[in-house]
C-alpha cells in the first residue's frame, strides 16, 4: 500500500515535471520568432511533430516503420491539391491531408501488422516505395516538379497567413495540438496496453487484448500526425515535392528519433532540432556534399554508443546523480 | 513471324530476358540477405551499398590497376567481403544481444556513409564499364537476338545460386550453418566456433552482393546509387518469398524478375510497382511468404 502510494507520488512528480518542461518549451515557442528566423522555426516544428508521431510507433509500440515518408508526403500533396484545385481554406486543407494520411496509415497497418520486427520494417519500406512510384506517375502531384506555389490563404477565411509571423503561430498551434494528442495517447490506458504489447506481446495476448487492433490504431494515429506535419509543412514552404516521399525521409525521421531518444516524450523534438539545424548549417558550408555521410555517421555512433539518445542519456544521468 | 499474344515475339522475349536478368540479381541479393538473416538475425541494409562497392571495385581496378573483368569477378567479392568482415568484427558483433532492429539501423547508417562518400567523389552519374571481349556480341536465335553477356549473367548467377544452395543444404559446413540458425548455443556446446561461423557467413553474404555488383557493371552503369533502389525491391522479394528457405529465395527472385518483365510488355506503367503489388497480395493470402514457415 505504502509503496503504491509512493509510486503514484513519484509518478505525479514526473508528470508535473513533464508538464512544467512543456510549459517552458511553449513559452520559448511563443517568443522564439522574435529572435530566430520564423521559417526555420516552422521547419523545426514540422519535423518535430513528424518525429514525435514516428516515436509513438517505435518508442511506445515497439514497431519500426520504415515508411513514414509516405504519410508526410501524402499530407503535403493532398493539402496542396485541395487548396489549389478545390479552393479549400488552409485549416480544411490541412485537415483533409491529415485524414488522407491516416487512411493510408490504415491500409499500411492492415498489411504490415501481419508481420513483426524486421519484416514490419521491410514491408513498410516497400509500401512507401510503392507510394513513391505512384506519386511519380500520378497526375495530381506534378511529377518531378511537385506542387509549387501553394497559397497559404486565409485561416477560417479570415486571417491571412501570407506573413511569416501569423503563419508561425498557426504552425505552433498545430504542433501543440499534435503533441497533446500524442501525450494523451501515451498516458492513457490505451498507451499502457501499447507498452505492454511492446514489452511482452504473448502476455498481452494471453490477457485478452486484441494486439493487432491496438497496433493498428496506434499506427493510424501515428500516420495521421505524420500527415499533419506534412500538410503544415507544405503550407509553410508552399511546396509539396517528391523529396518528402523518398525513403531518405523515412531514414531521417528514424535518425531524429534515435538521436533524441526513442520512447521519450521530448527526445524526438531534441533530435529533430539537432538534425534540422545541422542540415541547415552544413548545407551552406563546404561540407554540403557530405551531409548524408555525416547523418550516416551519427546513425552508427548512436547505435553503437548511446542507444538511449540525448534525452535518454540525460534522464539516466539525472537518475544516477540526483535520486 | 506471327504475333504472340498480340505482341511481336521479339518484344515479348526481349522483355522476358531482361526480366530474367533482373531476376538473377534479385535472386543473388535476396539469397545473401537470407543467409545473413538466418544466422545473424539482422537485415543487412548495407547490402545495396555492398553490391555497389563490388561494381566500383571492378571499375576502379580496371581503370587504375588494369585488373580485367575475370579477375574482378573473383577479387571484388573478396575485397568487399573483407570490408564486410571488418564491419562484422568491429560493429555488428556488439549488437547481437540488443534488439535486432539495431542491426538494421547500424547497417542503414553504414549504407548512407558508403553511398554518400562515393557520391561525393564520383557524382551520381554512372561510369561506363565495357563488356569483356570474350562475352561481347550475341546470337540470333530466330525468334530473338540474345546478347552473349546477358546469357552469361543468367548462367553465372544460376551457378552461384545453385552452388550456394548445395553448400548449405548438402555439405558438412552447411549443416553447421543450418544448426547455427536453429540453435547457436547448442552448436557452440558441440565445439563449433560459432562466432567465426557468423563472421564467415556475413562475409559470404556480402561477397554474393559484390559478385552481383560486378556482374551488373557492364550492363548498368556503375553509379553510387545503383544499389539502394534495387535493395528496396529485393526487400519486397524477400517478404514475398519468406526467408525460411534458400531455394525459396532463389526461385522467388527469378519469378519476380519474370513478372516484372511481363508487366513491362503488357502494362508498362505498372512495371516499377508490380513487385510491391505482388507483395501486398502475398501478405493478404499468405502472410508468412510463399516459402516461409508460419510463425
Amino acid at each position: 500500500m505504502t509503496t503504491q502510494a509512493l509510486k503514484s507520488a513519484t509518478k505525479g512528480k514526473t508528470m508535473n515535471k513533464t508538464k512544467l518542461s512543456f510549459l517552458v518549451l511553449l513559452l520559448i515557442g511563443l517568443v522564439a520568432p522574435y529572435a530566430i528566423y520564423p521559417v526555420f522555426l516552422m521547419k523545426l516544428l514540422c519535423f518535430s511533430l513528424f518525429a514525435c508521431a514516428f516515436n509513438l510507433m517505435l518508442g511506445y509500440g515497439g514497431l519500426l516503420s520504415f515508411g513514414h515518408a509516405a504519410f508526410l508526403a501524402t499530407g503535403g500533396y493532398i493539402t496542396g491539391h485541395t487548396i489549389m484545385q478545390w479552393g479549400l481554406t488552409p485549416e480544411l486543407g490541412v485537415l483533409f491531408g491529415t485524414l488522407c494520411a491516416a487512411a493510408m496509415g490504415f491500409l499500411f497497418g492492415k498489411l504490415a501488422i501481419r508481420r513483426q520486427g524486421i519484416y514490419f520494417a521491410m514491408i513498410t519500406l516497400a509500401l512507401s516505395q510503392l507510394v513513391f512510384f505512384l506519386y511519380v506517375q500520378a497526375p495530381f502531384t506534378g511529377g518531378e516538379n511537385g506542387l509549387q506555389g501553394i497559397p497559404r490563404g486565409k485561416l477560417f477565411g479570415l486571417f491571412s497567413l501570407e506573413d511569416n509571423l501569423p503563419m508561425y503561430y498557426f504552425v505552433l498551434a498545430v504542433f501543440v495540438i499534435g503533441f497533446a494528442i500524442i501525450y494523451r495517447t501515451i498516458h492513457s490506458p490505451f498507451g499502457q496496453i501499447l507498452k505492454a504489447i511492446r514489452e511482452n506481446e504473448p502476455r498481452a495476448v494471453s490477457l485478452g487484448y486484441d494486439v493487432t487492433k491496438f497496433k493498428l490504431v496506434a499506427f493510424v494515429i501515428s500516420a495521421g500526425l505524420a500527415g499533419l506535419a506534412g500538410s503544415t509543412k507544405s503550407l509553410v514552404f508552399q511546396l509539396a515535392s517528391l523529396t518528402d516521399a523518398h525513403w531518405h525521409m523515412s531514414g531521417e525521421v528514424i535518425l531524429m528519433t534515435l538521436l533524441g531518444g526513442v520512447g521519450t516524450i521530448f527526445g524526438p523534438i531534441v533530435g529533430a532540432a539537432t538534425v534540422v539545424t545541422l542540415q541547415n548549417y552544413l548545407s551552406q558550408g563546404p561540407l554540403s556534399s557530405w551531409v548524408p555521410v555525416i547523418l550516416g555517421l551519427i546513425f552508427v555512433i548512436c547505435v553503437l554508443l548511446f542507444r538511449s539518445g540525448i534525452v535518454g542519456e540525460i534522464q539516466k544521468f539525472m537518475k544516477k546523480n540526483f535520486n | 513471324m506471327a504475333e504472340l499474344l498480340g505482341f511481336p515475339p521479339q518484344v515479348l522475349f526481349g522483355q522476358l530476358l531482361i526480366g530474367l536478368i533482373n531476376g538473377s540479381f534479385y535472386a543473388l541479393l535476396s539469397l545473401g540477405l537470407a543467409i545473413i538473416f538466418g544466422l545473424l538475425n539482422i537485415i543487412n541494409f548495407a547490402h545495396g551499398a555492398q553490391y555497389m562497392l563490388g561494381a566500383f571495385v571492378a571499375w576502379l581496378g580496371l581503370k587504375f590497376l588494369g585488373v580485367n573483368y575475370w579477375a574482378a569477378l573473383v577479387l571484388a567479392p573478396v575485397v568487399v567481403a573483407a570490408i564486410g568482415i571488418v564491419i562484422e568484427k568491429t560493429m555488428l558483433r556488439r549488437l547481437y544481444k540488443e534488439d535486432h532492429l539495431y542491426g538494421l539501423l547500424l547497417t542503414f547508417g553504414l549504407a548512407l556513409i558508403i553511398e554518400g562518400s562515393f557520391t561525393h567523389f564520383f557524382g551520381v552519374s554512372g561510369q561506363p564499364y565495357s563488356v569483356p571481349a570474350a562475352l561481347s556480341g550475341g546470337n540470333n536465335l530466330g525468334f530473338m537476338f540474345l546478347p552473349t553477356y546477358r546469357a552469361w549473367i543468367i548462367v553465372a548467377s544460376l551457378i552461384i545460386c545453385f552452388g550456394t544452395w548445395y553448400m548449405i543444404e548438402r555439405t558438412k559446413l552447411g549443416a553447421y550453418l543450418r544448426a547455427g540458425t536453429e540453435n547457436p548455443q547448442l552448436l557452440q556446446a558441440f565445439g563449433i566456433n560459432v562466432p567465426l561461423l557468423i563472421t564467415l557467413t556475413y562475409g559470404y553474404g556480402v561477397a554474393l552482393a559484390a559478385f552481383a555488383g560486378v556482374l551488373a557493371a557492364p550492363i548498368y552503369s556503375v553509379s553510387p546509387v545503383m544499389g539502394s533502389n534495387l535493395l528496396i525491391v529485393v526487400f519486397a522479394v524477400v517478404v514475398i518469398g519468406g526467408m525460411g528457405s534458400i531455394a525459396g529465395a532463389i526461385v522467388t527472385g527469378l519469378l519476380m524478375g519474370l513478372i516484372e518483365g511481363l508487366t513491362k510488355v503488357f502494362y508498362p506503367e505498372a512495371s516499377t510497382t508490380v513487385i510491391f503489388l505482388v507483395m501486398i497480395i502475398v501478405l493478404l493470402i499468405r502472410p508468412a511468404g510463399l516459402f516461409g514457415k508460419e510463425a
